[in-house]
């Protein structure tokens, strides 16, 4: 069965059994989302054993298991195993313990399960848009507290304007191409080029140029770079920790794999004009992130700034993949960089989103940099994994983050971008400042507030496998590269073809 | 003047495209959050329109599908945004302050 109608099934089961469960046994709707999602897991894994090269088409064209999917899915469901593991404190905490929010996570993996996988693009933009809601409502979880309705309701304007461009633009494409497959507009849009083009259409086309320009923007508001990057300071510092968590890792690479499938599948041939457009934003996604999280206080709002900064190296990743030919080793190694980059992020921002949650006490609330102050004399086993999280985000060897950047830096010198390569470094050094910045506090002030710091069992848990990934990535990355190869279809020995061929068929 | 009695594909175009053009504007520069709701909805209706002038025009069913799912997607994203707006109204005021430290 798909994992998307499973998950569905645990959604909707934890709704009903919610309405059963006493107050203080509502960590039952926990275990009855992480069930689902072991489930779902075990689903994607029956899949891919019994995946054809090519992938598997269904719903009448619409939806492509392919290995790009699975890679996502797996990628989908940990970080929500991981955000469900880090809710059940955080929701007790905050007395807001209710079912609602775990059907509303495993409702959103539904949705970015039908972004990742969808080749038609009413598929993607139902996907996007059933993600969309659920994480507004996720973001707005807390409905006492002003500042979370106020995150949950600046993200719900920027992202329904943005997904509203989008669908504008992908509607355009759709006019110009006869069709909602993405085949069809892949084919319409390297028709502009050949020999015999539509006549009256060439890429310089405006219905062309618009369609592409709202599309990017509903496809950049997905992975918050700029310019529609004002949601997500607001959006994770206000929201319940947890879902701060699952919205900057498994949200931003449901936008990252809609991004890559529209833009690399559906229009490569347009890369001429999108890719100086990238470059621009990337430099600027870069550049708020890193100056941004400079001056920050709080340390949700930091991770925030960071969040954005990673972007920004994902950004300058795709940037050598548009300039790189197809199937050569650069558009392997940037793609690669792309994936990679997502998945030890994931565990990165997790792990460090997961130790601010066991800061929450109960009339503390330990978002600020200064709660963290001699982290190191309270609680000594969680100063150090934030250290831990903390050298990864900015990595350094051997934690995962390392890999990911240097996957990025290695496609942007094989492509012969050095000096935005440079400007990495840079920007790099930057961030590496600010992280340290939280490192010295930790372990130098003394503690503001001595309150003994619990986390339960569930907690511990998420930090402890998060730690561990990145621990083990870190050291021995080969699982993880052999794995983002296998999903690029990359032979062990020798560059394959690439995905790209999986749709123009 | 026989042409100006036809109503061709573009009409529906322009006419979509002022609407979006609209919306944007009200959500950019509106400082309600009604106003802003409403604006949200004149896109997605810009949308709809698209889709069925070009379901039209290429004479298959793509366009009246996806506008189909839009207009379902549109009233649930209304559904969500009013929810969000009566939980902040609840606790305060309706209106997004323009300077507040949350910047």
């Amino acid at each position: 069965m798909l994992p998307m109608v499973e998950l569905v099934i645990f959604a909707l089961g934890i709704l009903l059994i919610d309405l059963l469960i006493p107050r203080e046994w509502k960590w039952i709707n926990a275990l009855g989302a992480f069930v689902g999602v072991l489930f779902a897991t075990a689903c994607v894994s029956r899949i891919q054993f019994a995946l054809p090269p090519r992938g598997l088409l269904g719903f009448n064209n619409s939806l492509l298991v392919d290995r790009f999917a699975i890679y996502f899915w797996y990628l989908f469901l940990a970080a929500a195993a991981v955000s469900i593991l880090t809710s059940v404190q955080c929701l007790e905490m905050e007395d807001e313990h209710r079912g609602e929010y775990y059907a509303l996570l495993l409702l959103s993996v539904v949705g970015m399960m039908c972004m990742a996988a969808g080749i038609d693009v009413v598929l993607m933009y139902v996907g996007l848009a059933l993600t969309a809601v659920c994480n507004y409502l996720l973001v707005g979880f807390l409905r006492r507290e002003q500042p979370s309705n106020e995150a949950a309701l600046k993200y719900m304007l920027l992202g329904t304007f943005s997904y509203g461009a989008l669908a504008y633009g992908l509607s355009l494409f759709y006019g110009l191409s006869g069709g909602t497959n993405l085949g069809t507009i892949a084919r319409m849009v390297s028709g502009l080029n050949s020999q015999n083009p539509v006549p009256g259409l060439n890429p310089h086309n405006p219905a062309i140029l618009i369609a592409l320009f709202t599309t990017l923007t509903g496809l950049l508001f997905g992975i918050s770079a700029v310019p529609l990057q004002r949601w997500t300071p607001a959006a994770f510092e206000s929201a319940p920790t947890s879902a701060s968590g699952f919205v900057s890792t498994g949200v931003m690479a449901a936008g990252w794999a809609l991004l890559l499938r529209i833009l690399l599948f559906g229009m490569w041939p347009l890369r001429s004009i999108y890719i100086p457009v990238i470059i621009f934003i990337a430099i600027a996604t870069l550049t708020v992130g890193n100056v941004g999280a400079l001056w920050q206080t709080n340390t949700k709002r930091l991770l925030a700034y960071s969040s954005m900064a990673h972007v920004g190296y994902m950004l300058l990743a795709l940037v050598a993949l548009g300039t790189s030919k197809i199937g050569s080793p650069e558009f392997l190694e940037s793609f690669k960089g792309i994936l990679i980059y997502l998945a030890v992020y994931a565990l990165m921002n997790l792990g460090a989103f997961a130790v601010v949650t066991s800061l929450r006490q109960r009339d503390v609330i330990g978002d600020e940099i200064d709660d963290l102050a001699g982290l190191y004399k309270r609680a000594p086993v969680e100063a150090v994994l934030m250290l831990w999280f903390l050298i990864s985000l900015a990595g350094i060897p051997p934690a995962a983050g390392f890999w990911g950047k240097y996957y990025v830096f290695l496609s942007l010198i094989e492509s012969g971008h050095r000096v935005l390569a440079a400007l990495g470094v840079i920007y790099s050094l930057i961030g590496l400042w600010c992280y340290f910045r939280i490192a010295k506090i930790m372990f130098t002030r003394t503690p503001m507030d001595v309150g003994r710091i619990r986390a339960g069992v569930a907690l511990r848990c998420a930090i402890a496998i998060t730690a561990l990934a990145t621990i083990v990535i870190g050291i021995y990355p080969q699982p993880l590269i052999r794995s983002v190869n296998w999903s690029l279809g990359i032979a062990p020995s020798k560059i394959a073809a690439s995905p790209h061929a999986a749709v123009t068929k | 003047m026989d042409t100006m009695n036809d109503i061709t594909t573009l009409h529906y175009l322009i006419v979509a495209a002022t609407l979006f053009t609209l919306g944007v504007t009200g959500v950019l520069t509106r400082r309600d959050v009604i106003v802003r709701l409403m604006s949200l909805e004149l896109i997605l209706t810009a949308v709809s329109l698209n889709l069925v002038a070009f379901s039209h025009m290429w004479g298959n069913l793509y366009g009246q599908v996806f506008a189909i799912f839009v207009i379902i997607i549109a009233a649930t994203q209304a559904v969500v945004g009013l929810a969000i707006a009566v939980a902040f109204r609840r606790n305060g005021e309706i209106e997004i302050p323009a300077a507040k430290a949350s910047r």
